[in-house]
């Protein structure tokens, strides 16, 4: 099985898509080489940036670029929408925030309970992800809310919660001008370990199965998928990892209540944002990760009244939706390929057989699996839907 | 406790048709359009609030009132189609539609907090808090009302879906799209109008919903949404007879384990019920199994 054959969506747009040797490699050179930047850049921004409300900014929004990440490595891979990574984000915060409790730790400590708190999630998730993925799309997505529904009320009910006063956090005498140092550098190394996973993921016969799945299930069953396990797998990790970063964000804010840690504006936040950057791509969700949480958080301080706050964010929403539906990376990256394809052509006026622009030969056997309603391998669909996208 | 039982059941039979009310709203709209309307739940406020305004400021009676709001809730609804859903294309249009209409129920949640406030208000009238009293407990009367009501709008319902030509085209592009537009239907059309139909019947499930229950406000549209997608879901999506059982058996359920264990649990078992049948019949209890999409 060739990558070309799974990859019938936005697969070109990060390059996966094996390319002409010369250009391939510039292209990765140029790739590596701003992914180097933007590193060094996440590196150093709170030691350049000391503004205590920027840097608080900045770990909300390295926890939601990890969250992301996390999400879309199952969501975005697998096709199936889940709406309820707040049951694992809620899991991780009250685990690791009741531990914190029980054994009295101090300060710096807690950052080593955060695996245990992904454990505790990833475990939580097994016997929902075997319930729910039973069951494909709407009723999916609905089911993932049901869960959401009864972690929230759960941590609302359950003796150990603390009800609705929620778990806090012990009170820490760190220097205030660098109080938030220590949780971005986490919440960094869990974020950038995250997208590296992805990338191993995507790069890996299982990210092809994932892929398989996505665009037609019964298909790659019959191939020979082990769908169940696969899908489960995927639900686990990502699981696991949206509860570590639960757990951190419950040492940043300091308290969990059960309407903040099991929140549903974060399962419909992660979502957006991952459909914002490009669902399904590798750089996309985190892509929309960095452009709309200092967004929100900018429309949080701006507008004070909430109210007006979320009607704006309402109003965004939908904007994204309406004229960014497929996302910004798929977008640019079909750009970016008809663009080359242009110039292609202007140099060469007789091209060899190769075919410009990295997209598939024709008769290669995504052609051939695809039928005649798909344009191509490589050519996400626009308007018609195309042959097993419909799930 | 054999008094609060039966009227938990009878509450549940009773309060539940109104829900059922709703809920064939969704899934109706489900079946014609193949989304989930996320924002029903705040359009059932918005339809309570228009009762309330209605009654508080023009002196309607809440029934008369329904002459109002039923027909504004359905331009709503047309418009909101119109507007956010009927431009959505291609192959993430299920999960666009979710994030859409999600994003309608938010903004409308911020417009109704700003014009109301976070104070719960409820609907009253006459027979609002007077009733017979049968099995040993009061009933008020707005509980039967509100029951024969929903029973005769549904029965609309029916009637319009398996008596009329307009039915007759809903019927055709629920069960396949392209087929209706081939054979002449303006699938355009009949979405609107579905749509249009599926909130309006928020209207009249608001009132009585804000007339029988502990009061609303603007943030009681999550509670209802979590609700009614239970419900749609359990009953099996599309089938109108699947979420009036649904909407019944849950609302009678919950009332019981009120009585039986305790109100903070109830809310948990009903979800436990719908992820308990589901794990058995991933279809819900009257949707028929999905076909494999071509």
């Amino acid at each position: 099985m060739s990558q070309g054959t799974v990859n019938a969506g936005p697969a070109q747009a990060d390059g996966t898509v094996p390319q002409p040797a010369g250009r391939g490699r510039r292209a990765t050179a140029i790739r590596l080489g701003l992914l180097a930047v933007l590193l060094i850049i996440a590196a150093i921004f709170p030691l350049v940036v000391t503004n205590a409300l920027y840097t608080q900014f900045a770990v909300n929004t390295v926890i939601y670029v990890g969250a992301v990440a996390a999400w879309n490595l199952f969501s975005g891979y697998s096709g199936y929408i889940a709406l309820g990574n707040a049951v694992f984000f809620g899991t991780g915060a009250y685990t690791v925030g009741l531990l914190t409790k029980q054994w009295k730790l101090p300060g710096g400590d807690i950052f080593a309970l955060l695996p245990l708190g992904g454990l505790v999630a990833a475990l939580v998730a097994v016997p929902l992800g075997l319930i729910a993925l039973r069951v494909r799309r709407h009723t999916f997505v609905v089911i993932t809310i049901a869960f959401f529904f009864i972690f929230q009320l759960m941590a609302f009910n359950l003796s150990f919660t603390g009800g609705n006063q929620g778990v806090s956090s012990p009170f820490f005498l760190w220097s205030a001008s660098d109080y938030n140092n220590p949780f971005y550098y986490v919440g960094l190394i869990i974020a950038v370990g995250t997208i590296t996973l992805s990338w191993l993921i995507r790069n890996s016969r299982f990210g092809l199965q994932l892929l398989a799945i996505r665009d037609d299930e019964d298909r790659a069953r019959g191939l020979g998928v082990r769908t169940m396990k696969i899908k489960l797998i995927a639900f686990v990790i990502s699981g696991g990892i949206t509860g570590m970063i639960g757990g951190l964000w419950w040492f940043f804010i300091g308290q969990a209540l059960p309407e903040t840690a099991f929140n549903p504006l974060f399962d419909l936040t992660v979502a957006l944002m991952a459909f914002l950057g490009g669902f399904g791509t590798l750089a996309g969700p985190v892509l929309g990760a960095l452009i709309l949480e200092p967004l929100q958080q900018w429309i949080g301080i701006t507008f004070t009244n909430g109210y007006t706050s979320d009607i704006v964010l309402g109003v965004l929403f939908l904007a994204v939706i309406l004229f960014l539906p497929r996302g910004i990376v798929p977008t640019g990256g079909e750009f970016v390929t008809k663009w080359r394809a242009i110039r292609e052509r202007r140099r060469e006026p007789a091209p060899g057989g190769s075919a410009p622009g990295g997209s598939a030969p024709p008769g290669s056997p995504a052609v051939s699996r695809a039928g005649a309603a798909t344009p191509g391998a490589g050519t996400p669909s626009t308007g018609a839907p195309s042959t097993g996208g419909v799930r | 406790m054999g008094r609060q039982l039966s009227e938990a059941i009878v509450d549940g039979i009773l309060g539940g048709s109104v829900y059922a009310l709703m809920a064939v709203g969704l899934t109706l709209i489900f079946g014609v359009l193949d989304i989930i309307n996320i924002a029903q739940g705040i359009l059932v406020v918005l339809g309570a609030y228009l009762s309330y305004v209605l009654s508080v400021h023009l002196h309607l009676d809440l029934f008369v009132g329904l002459l109002v709001t039923v027909p504004a809730m359905f331009i709503v609804g047309v418009a909101i189609q119109w507007a956010f859903i009927r431009p959505l294309r291609g192959r993430e249009r299920t999960s666009m539609s979710l994030l859409a209409t999600y994003a309608v129920a938010i903004i409308i949640e911020g417009i109704l907090y700003i014009i109301f406030g976070s104070n719960f208000v409820s609907l009253n009238a006459s027979y609002t808090t007077s009733g017979p009293r049968i099995f040993g407990f009061y009933l008020d009367y707005i509980y039967i009302y509100g029951f024969l009501m929903a029973l005769l709008a549904v029965a609309g319902i029916y009637y319009t879906l398996y008596r009329t030509q307009f039915g007759r085209t809903i019927r055709a592009t629920m069960q396949d799209q392209t087929a209706a537009r081939i054979v002449g239907i303006n699938v355009n059309r009949v979405q609107a109008l579905t749509f249009g139909i599926g909130v309006a019947v928020t209207a009249a499930g608001g009132m009585v919903f804000g007339a029988t229950g502990g009061g609303f406000n603007p943030n009681t549209g999550y509670d209802l949404i979590s609700r009614l997608l239970a419900i749609v879901i359990l009953g099996g999506l599309g089938s109108i007879a699947g979420a009036m059982i649904a909407a019944i058996f849950m609302i009678t359920l919950e009332g019981v384990v009120d009585v039986l264990w305790s109100p903070s649990w109830s809310v948990v078992v009903f979800y436990g019920a719908l992820v308990v049948v589901l794990a058995f019949r991933p279809q819900g209890l009257l949707g028929r199994k999905a076909a494999r999409a071509q």
